[in-house]
């Protein structure tokens, strides 16, 4: 339950910030103003910063736990070239990465619900092709 | 009050608060932030089909399905109840680009030229809506992650994979931009 709050949090800013916005996602690939990358550069440095606090303080969760994040496996070079890539052009053709297709399906544009589905699809048939794919 | 629910926030509001999301994740249950994994949730507790990239205990990820759950009451709150009236300010220079491409509607979040329900069975429409739809959930899948889980968490833990995916994003996004939709919007 504490996560569909954290949820609605993370929509809200998501939406009032623009960053679902399609035309601001093309505003950043065309490098006309500041905003998004003002946005992710922003939210990279405080995410950064508070994980060094957490380490440098040794802080655990609400319950005294200690807490890490889950490392990607950097062991691996292909997955993430050829992942990125068809999600770059996921990601410009949409205008939205995942995130901002919850959010917008939930604003009321319903249309967006056809993207979302297929982002489901697709992660289906990566599930399905996973084996034969390099990575 | 009131105010500050329509308007929009600037960058240096928000982004604080999106990054605000990793500690927060860690601090509610030690879970890290990522979206594009509730694809694979989503896929294990429907329609699994054997696979083994589903065969995992998805209950024990439920947490990503209420967040995710959350992110679309939070679009209802602030782009339905709280929505803001004004166009977006977008750069001049953006909007002449555009419009020389065909768009013509800068009203609300998305272009309503592109998407739209009488589009969507055009070439134009298969290619943005479907086939722009499914790269995201496949691409973010093979990749692992995507904007939260690689280019905001990756990054802000300085992880080498996370790196070499947002690369591969805005070189992606680059190409589409470039080459691609001066074509597509000309369908």
């Amino acid at each position: 339950m504490r996560y569909l709050f954290a949820g609605i949090f993370f929509g809200f800013v998501l939406i009032k910030s623009e960053v679902v916005s399609w035309f601001r996602i093309q505003e950043m690939f065309r490098f006309d103003a500041i905003h998004m990358y003002g946005v992710l550069g922003s939210a990279i440095i405080v995410g950064a910063l508070s994980l060094w606090l957490i380490n440098r303080l040794n802080i655990g969760d609400k319950d005294g736990n200690s807490m890490s994040l889950e490392s990607k496996d950097n062991s691996l070079n292909k997955r993430y070239v050829y992942g990125g890539l068809i999600f770059g052009l996921g990601w410009a053709l949409t205008g939205a990465c995942p995130g901002p297709l919850y959010v917008l399906s939930g604003s009321g544009l319903l249309i967006m619900l056809v993207p979302l589905m297929s982002a489901i699809a697709g992660a289906w048939v990566y599930g399905y092709l996973r084996p034969k794919l390099p990575h | 009050m009131i105010d500050l629910l329509t308007q929009p926030w600037p960058w240096y509001v928000a982004g604080p608060l999106i990054g605000l999301m990793l500690p927060l994740l860690l601090f509610l249950g030690n879970k890290t932030f990522g979206v594009s994994s509730s694809f694979r949730h989503v896929c294990s507790a429907t329609i699994p089909a054997g696979l083994e990239y589903f065969n995992y205990n998805w209950k024990e990820s439920r947490w990503n399905l209420w967040f995710v759950l959350g992110m679309i009451i939070g679009g209802f709150l602030g782009g339905f109840v709280f929505d803001n009236p004004e166009p977006i300010q977008l750069a001049a220079q953006t909007q002449q680009e555009l419009a020389v491409l065909g768009i013509s509607d800068f009203d609300g979040m998305i272009p309503n030229d592109l998407f739209n329900w009488s589009n969507l069975l055009s070439l134009q429409g298969l290619i943005v809506m479907i086939a722009g739809g499914f790269l995201v959930g496949f691409g973010a899948r093979y990749a692992g992650g995507c904007t939260s889980g690689h280019a905001i968490t990756g990054m802000a833990s300085f992880q080498k994979a996370s790196i070499i995916s947002t690369v591969g994003f805005f070189i992606g996004g680059l190409i589409v931009t470039y080459l691609l939709l001066p074509v597509i919007l000309n369908l």
